[in-house]
């Protein structure tokens, strides 16, 4: 290290943090404000970069994949969601079991190798839609991996089932789940649970049905929600709490920082998450939960420029091509357009000094380019 | 972790003992630096030159007095052809209207830049100049290199006659824009009619010898080498160091807008590398000012940890280097959110970077 950074450190007075990065020592709540509160966001990547670099080398993970919402119906009304519709709204869909397979027919063509599947709280589908649901996915596209089903959905569906968690868990897992998504996580605090998102699942009840996931021995993400009315203790907390069930269970995958975007919410006076924010959070996420293995830049909410940016700020991986198939599809075009932007893909993650891993939806690596 | 990376640490060294890089340390700058080294160094320097925790910004409109031109870079979207239907003149009465919408506003910048239009010649912008600065108290920051050295052609003057002329109309300062890569090659690809790199170099240092002070830009993302990036910023800081005329530094990267280059555009990573290796070559250039017009907010403001000290121009019309697609405006209200949000103080400056506020 550069006696500028060594100088930088200390007056930023980073030093101590850094000292414990070197020896492996894990980082503290005070050590998490601290990341937090500094100006100096280079140095707050540096470190995170020393993790990232420590753990993945210059692997930088993506995966093909194709995002399917089954249902915009929730009966939860989280301020912060412009997705939902009510039941009687001109907006409201249930996909039938049909157009989910219709779906996925029409990106026959490409390697897909995750479908990414989540929805609202919708109380009338009954326990067999979600057993149907996830046959009908594996039934069109036999070696996909199927990521489906937040803390939340899994609550309401063990509602529906009437029988135990692990019960429950079984039977999905048997039908086909391969893993669950992080969503639903928002941020683990009474105040913005109550202000926010008073009607789900509480904080508590996300930790104890991700426990009897992983416990289930399905794997799983972790996300935090920011850019709302969240402090930075908030924040530091909620980091604490999943490093926490991680060191209990070891089922988390990837820990993914999801930007608040207010448009057409509630919450529409909060002004959009800045590219400071975008950065620190991954960077902070990166360096406090060393029990993770990986940190997901999401392009989709930050951007495609500030995502390539993390994969120097503690990002090892930068989601998939999914968005864009949706789309290029929406303009009418066809597969043309969609190989391009995977070697868009590729391209940002080499023109940034980075090595592709192409994944599936459990980490094992498909190709390196 | 990764190896350590000796001839940058060596560069660092230079960084931190304030000691001037050479043509070869840009270039390995360039090559092998990695971001958030560029990042601290750049850091390093716009804190030895900008002591306060401060960012500047100034309120001004852009407006394009014409859009006829005859040079047809391949750049540009914006030009039409003289004899064109679409081409156009402002009027004085439209020209006073922009410029009373932005002094409403709090401005005190107009720039005022169109083509190289042949109806045009000295008295025209005497005439106009005159009456902008006999109503209306701005800063006057006009005409490109290429249009003033064009007046000249075919006003019969000298440079030195011109400009001194302009300036005794009204003419403030100087933008630095049409610079786009001063290096031979390049120009002969992609602006072949435009000035040559050492006709805008020689405006400059006769205009800074009049004491007409101007900005420097450099467009870089149209197929040159990193060599010839550096090659660009040697050459401001060598004028600079004979005439120390130029306020500040802006590098943009080229806009794929459907013009003739169809070029990619650049990424932020792009230009974050490229904004920073700026900032420690030219160390005898105070300003940098960020190019969020182009990249966008986000990377807008996270130029603030790379080097650059200053926002510039809340823009109220820009129609040259962007189009619809391209095109990232921000109110004065989100300016200084991005300011604050990355721990700066925003200040209101005019355009020889007094701070007004």
């Amino acid at each position: 290290m550069s006696r500028l950074m060594e100088s930088r450190l200390a007056a930023s007075g980073l030093e101590k943090i850094h000292q414990k990065i070197v020896d492996g020592v894990r980082l503290d709540f005070d050590d998490g404000l601290a990341l937090y509160r500094t100006r100096d966001l280079t140095s707050v990547g540096f470190l995170a970069n020393l993790v990232r670099e420590r753990k993945s080398g210059d692997l930088t993970y993506f995966v093909r994949n194709l995002h399917i919402n089954y249902t915009n119906i929730c009966n939860k009304g989280c301020k912060f969601c412009s997705f939902y519709a009510l039941p009687n709204d001109s907006r409201a869909y249930v996909l039938s079991i049909q157009d989910i397979q219709d779906r996925i027919r029409k990106h026959g063509d490409i390697p897909i190798h995750e479908i990414h599947m989540v929805a609202g709280i919708n109380p009338r589908l009954p326990y067999q839609y979600y057993l149907d649901l996830i046959r009908a996915v594996k039934e069109v596209k036999p070696g996909v991996q199927l990521k489906a089903f937040t803390m939340i959905e899994l609550a309401q569906i063990q509602r529906v089932a009437k029988k135990p968690m692990g019960e429950m868990l079984a039977d999905l897992k048997s039908a086909g789940l391969d893993c669950c998504p992080g969503g639903g996580a928002e941020v683990f605090s009474d105040r913005v649970h109550e202000e926010l998102f008073r009607a789900k699942l509480d904080n508590e009840g996300w930790f104890d049905v991700a426990r009897e996931v992983h416990r289930a021995g399905i794997r799983s993400n972790a996300t935090m929600l920011y850019g709302h009315i969240e402090t930075v203790e908030e924040k530091v907390k909620h980091l604490l709490h999943i490093r926490d069930l991680q060191d209990e269970t070891q089922g988390f995958m990837c820990f993914i920082p999801l930007a608040f975007d207010p448009a057409n919410t509630e919450l529409s006076h909060i002004p959009v998450t800045t590219g400071y924010a975008n950065l620190r959070e991954i960077a902070v996420a990166r360096l406090l939960l060393d029990n993770f293995p990986h940190i997901k830049a999401f392009w989709i909410m930050i951007t495609p420029a500030v995502a390539q940016l993390a994969l120097w700020y503690g990002a090892d991986d930068i989601d998939g091509t999914v968005s864009h198939y949706e789309i290029t599809h929406a303009l009418g075009d066809t597969s043309h357009h969609q190989e391009l932007h995977h070697e868009q893909l590729l391209a940002m993650i080499c023109e940034a000094g980075r090595k592709p891993v192409e994944r599936d939806a459990l980490y094992n690596v498909l190709s390196l380019n | 972790m990764r190896e350590s990376n000796g001839g940058i640490e060596a560069i660092a060294e230079k960084v931190e003992a304030g000691e001037r890089l050479t043509f070869d340390e840009g270039v390995e700058l360039f090559q092998r630096a990695t971001l958030l080294e560029l990042s601290a160094m750049a850091d390093r320097i716009r804190w030895r030159l900008h002591p306060e925790q401060v960012v500047t910004y100034v309120i001004g409109r852009n407006i394009n007095y014409t859009n006829v031109c005859w040079v047809k870079c391949s750049f540009c979207a914006f030009y039409r052809l003289p004899g064109s239907a679409e081409g156009y003149i402002l009027s004085k009465e439209q020209i006073f209207q922009k410029i009373q919408e932005m002094i409403d506003l709090g401005g005190t910048e107009v720039l005022m830049q169109g083509g190289l239009n042949p109806s045009l010649k000295i008295d025209y912008y005497e005439d106009l100049f005159a009456s902008i600065k006999a109503g209306l108290p701005i800063h006057l920051h006009a005409l490109s290199a290429a249009e003033i050295i064009y007046i000249a052609q075919i006003s019969k003057l000298s440079l030195k006659d011109t400009l001194k002329r302009l300036k005794a109309a009204g003419l403030d300062s100087i933008p630095g824009a049409g610079a786009e890569l001063l290096v031979d090659e390049v120009r002969d690809r992609v602006s072949p009619l435009k000035d040559t790199p050492s006709a805008w170099l020689n405006l400059m240092q006769t205009a800074h010898e009049l004491n007409i002070p101007s900005t420097a830009t450099m467009m870089y993302g149209m197929g040159e080498t990193l060599a010839q990036r550096v090659e660009h910023l040697m050459k401001i800081r060598d004028l600079q160091d004979r005439t120390g005329g130029f306020t500040a530094f802006i590098p943009w990267s080229y806009q794929p807008n459907g013009d003739e280059l169809k070029g990619q555009g650049d990424t932020g990573y792009g230009y974050l590398r490229t904004v920073a290796v700026s900032r420690i070559m030219l160390d005898n250039v105070k300003n940098i000012q960020a190019s969020w017009l182009t990249m966008g907010p986000k990377i807008g403001q996270l130029s603030l940890q790379y080097g650059v000290n200053d926002f510039g121009s809340t823009v109220l019309e820009e129609n040259v280097v962007t189009t619809e697609t391209t095109r990232h405006l921000m109110t004065l209200a989100e300016i200084r959110r991005n300011i604050q949000d990355a721990g700066f103080v925003p200040k209101r400056r005019n355009t020889r970077y007094q701070v007004l506020d």
